[in-house]
């Protein structure tokens, strides 16, 4: 064993799942079968990702909390240096995981209240993990909806799972900005359908939101005006992060340490922090 | 004679030295000709002895081996931009204060290797990458430089998650403090409470005078080299003009910082006008980033052989003054100079506070001085805060 917070431990990729364009989950696996079973995260959670020579990326868990390290999904986009090389992998190939690092999403609250996801793009990965603690333990929960936003109907995320998501006990609200002939939901942005939510309790709801900050600002904006408390709005914060635990300095927003005291923090610890430009 | 009261003050107030208010620990002197033997021995008992010596017109840290190499009869100049050496009138061998390196270098080297990756026919093998084990012996270190060392201990060996290297180096170091007799018009470590005086963090601290060294004790390692040499108790005359050499010292601090409430001054005047001005004129070099001894972020990257099958993982000092730094999502959060120097400043002077418990500046000046443009923090602070918040 060793203590060395910099030490990647080696992972085989399972399988890989095409989502939508330039996307795809890994169901991946720690080759130490010790660590494997060890191994547990929690909703909001996340890994660095390594491939030798090209360097890490923070990636958040996409799969069921339920899973240990003999099988876990994350779900990324390719977007640059490591996430295009992470597109080459092929079930059989090995990656470098480190983690699980991070706040994780506020599942204890929620029991007993209603949650609402506000969520856009690709932010609907690191929520997943809560979706499918919420739907797991349905009878916990008042009302579970999810408010899920994209560019266009192709750029939605998971939507063969909606369906299951939506006999499980989820109000499920779509909407794009941009709709094609086939789409019949809403279009505008997301934070509009939080709006347009009715019979909602404000005093005893959760809103739990991820996607670009503007989004999660809006987002924001509109579950204070519905009544919700900043107390009980929470959000992923996504920074330049090189240790994810607190040492490199990359990821400092103000006083916090993004990787350590978040990803996910409580809206009203940050609120005032995000209002100011490039801090 | 009557026993003492020990919780009644017998002296005459008057009478006491106006400076050290701490109890006078047990001061010992040791000649200066025997310098040598503290050396020699420290190397006997295994340790690299780094102290002070002049490289390239400036008084840097590098190994010592001998007296010798120690800058006798050398002080340096500084100002906000400007640093000289200038030959003193005596040949002291620690007549001068800080210069452009800091003993952040063995602790928290420049470039380490983290992990190694190698291709076997089984697939990569990722592994700890060893360390050589290193027992550095400190000599000449400063009171800001204690301060400095003990705020980077709370960044490196947090609770949850230590740095393997800084611990081993830490937990083997021994530190042999000196108490600065002079002060740089870029000091200003009374405001930063951590200076000039050397109170604790130290397991052997020297104040120089001319014959030789007061010497105390602050720990059982420097009690073990102590006992070997040849020390005798300083006498009642070499205890008052170390004193007094340390006072004069304290008396040539002349600059300040305006510590008072500064976290929450400096988190309410995040638009204030003069971050737009400093930034006029700082050239974003991250030079005052590089010779602050608590700064301590860092960047990885991976250096390859040639065939691509041997891969290490590489930490090197980074700066938030490096453009990439806050590189996310296809550009910079901090693109602006404006914004990089307002990161540096309330994260050295305010959010340090609610990261670690304490300021991450300990007054050293370094920043004034290595800034190619004279940017002094203290007058930027001054500046900001002497305003209401916006
Ligand atoms: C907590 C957290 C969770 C994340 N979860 C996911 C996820 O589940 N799926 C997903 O696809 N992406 C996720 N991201 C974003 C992902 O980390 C970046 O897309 C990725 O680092 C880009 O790396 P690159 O080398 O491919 O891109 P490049 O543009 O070449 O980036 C170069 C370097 O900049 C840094 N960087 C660039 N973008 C980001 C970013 N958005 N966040 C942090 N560092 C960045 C990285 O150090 C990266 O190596 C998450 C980010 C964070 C901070
Ligand atoms: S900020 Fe400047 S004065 Fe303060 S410790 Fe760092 S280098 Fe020294
Ligand atoms: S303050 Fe001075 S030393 Fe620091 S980055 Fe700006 S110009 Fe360089």
């Amino acid at each position: 064993m060793t203590n060395n917070p910099w030490l990647s431990q080696v992972a085989t990729v399972e399988s890989v799942t095409q989502e939508i364009d330039s996307v795809a989950t890994y169901q991946l696996r720690l080759d130490d079968p010790r660590a494997a079973q060890r191994y547990r995260f929690q909703p909001g959670q996340f890994n660095m990702l390594y491939l030798p020579s090209c360097g890490e990326a923070a990636i958040s868990h996409s799969g069921p909390p339920s899973h240990d390290g003999n099988r876990f999904l994350h779900t990324i986009r390719f977007v640059g240096r490591v996430t295009d090389s992470i597109a080459k992998l092929q079930a059989g190939d090995q990656i470098g995981v480190r983690g699980p690092f991070g706040s994780a999403w506020p599942m204890r609250q929620c029991v007993g209240q209603d949650v609402v996801i506000v969520t856009g793009g690709l932010g609907l990965a690191p929520l997943r993990p809560a979706i499918y603690h919420l739907l797991q333990g349905r009878v916990d929960y008042r009302r579970v909806i999810l408010l899920y936003g994209a560019r266009s109907p192709g750029l939605l995320l998971y939507r063969r799972e909606m369906e299951s998501w939506q006999q499980s006990g989820l109000e499920v609200h779509l909407t794009v900005d941009r709709a094609d002939i086939d789409w019949d939901g809403a279009v505008g942005i997301v934070p509009l359908l939080l709006d347009r939510l009715e019979g909602l309790r404000p005093d005893q709801t959760q809103v739990l939101t991820c996607g670009p900050e503007v989004m999660m600002h809006y987002a924001a904006l509109a579950a204070v005006r519905l009544g919700v408390p900043k107390s009980a709005i929470w959000l992923s914060v996504e920074r330049n992060m090189q240790c994810a635990f607190g040492m490199c300095g990359h990821c400092q927003l103000g006083p916090v340490f993004v990787c350590r005291d978040g990803p996910v923090f409580r809206y009203d610890q940050v609120h005032q922090l995000l209002k100011v430009r490039d801090l | 004679m009557p026993a003492k009261d020990p919780t009644r003050c017998h002296v005459n107030a008057t009478e006491l030295p106006v400076i050290d208010h701490s109890p006078t620990p047990a001061q010992w002197f040791l000649p200066r000709q025997s310098l040598q033997t503290l050396l020699d021995q420290l190397q006997r008992l295994g340790y690299e002895v780094v102290g002070p010596r002049i490289d390239q017109a400036a008084i840097v840290y590098d190994q010592i081996e001998s007296v010798d190499e120690l800058p006798a009869g050398w002080t340096d100049l500084q100002s906000p931009g400007q640093y000289r050496l200038q030959p003193r009138a005596d040949d002291a061998l620690f007549g001068y204060v800080v210069g452009p390196h800091s003993w952040k270098k063995y602790l928290f080297p420049p470039l380490v290797n983290l992990m190694r990756s190698t291709k076997t026919t089984d697939g990569w093998q990722m592994q700890d990458e060893p360390q050589e084990p290193r027992r550095y012996a400190l000599l000449g270190v400063r009171a800001c430089e204690l301060a400095a060392i003990a705020i980077q201990d709370r960044v490196f060996l947090s609770e949850r998650y230590t740095d393997p290297l800084y611990q081993q180096r830490r937990h083997a170091l021994l530190i042999i403090a000196v108490n600065c007799t002079q002060a740089a018009s870029t000091c200003f470590c009374t405001s930063m409470q951590s200076g000039p005086r050397c109170t604790s963090g130290f397991d052997l601290a020297l104040t120089e005078l001319p014959t030789g060294f007061v010497v105390e004790i602050g720990s059982p390692g420097g009690q073990a080299v102590a006992d070997d040499l040849p020390l005798r108790p300083a006498t009642e005359q070499e205890r008052e003009s170390s004193s007094l050499a340390r006072k004069t010292a304290f008396d040539q601090i002349t600059r300040q910082l305006d510590t008072t409430n500064i976290r929450d001054k400096l988190m309410t005047r995040l638009e204030h006008p003069r971050w737009a001005d400093v930034a006029s004129r700082c050239l974003s070099c991250a030079n005052c980033t590089l010779v602050c001894p608590t700064c301590f972020c860092h960047s990885v990257d991976d250096v390859t052989d040639l065939t691509s099958d041997e891969v290490i993982r590489q930490r090197h000092w980074d700066s938030c003054f490096n453009m990439d730094f806050s590189y996310a999502n296809g550009g910079a959060v901090r693109d602006n100079v404006r914004s990089r120097y307002r990161q540096w400043l309330t994260h050295k002077l305010a959010s340090w506070i609610d990261q670690f418990g304490s300021s991450g500046c300990v007054g050293c000046g370094r920043c004034i001085t290595w800034c190619p443009v004279g940017i002094d923090l203290t007058e930027e602070v001054a500046a900001i805060c002497s305003e209401p918040s916006t």
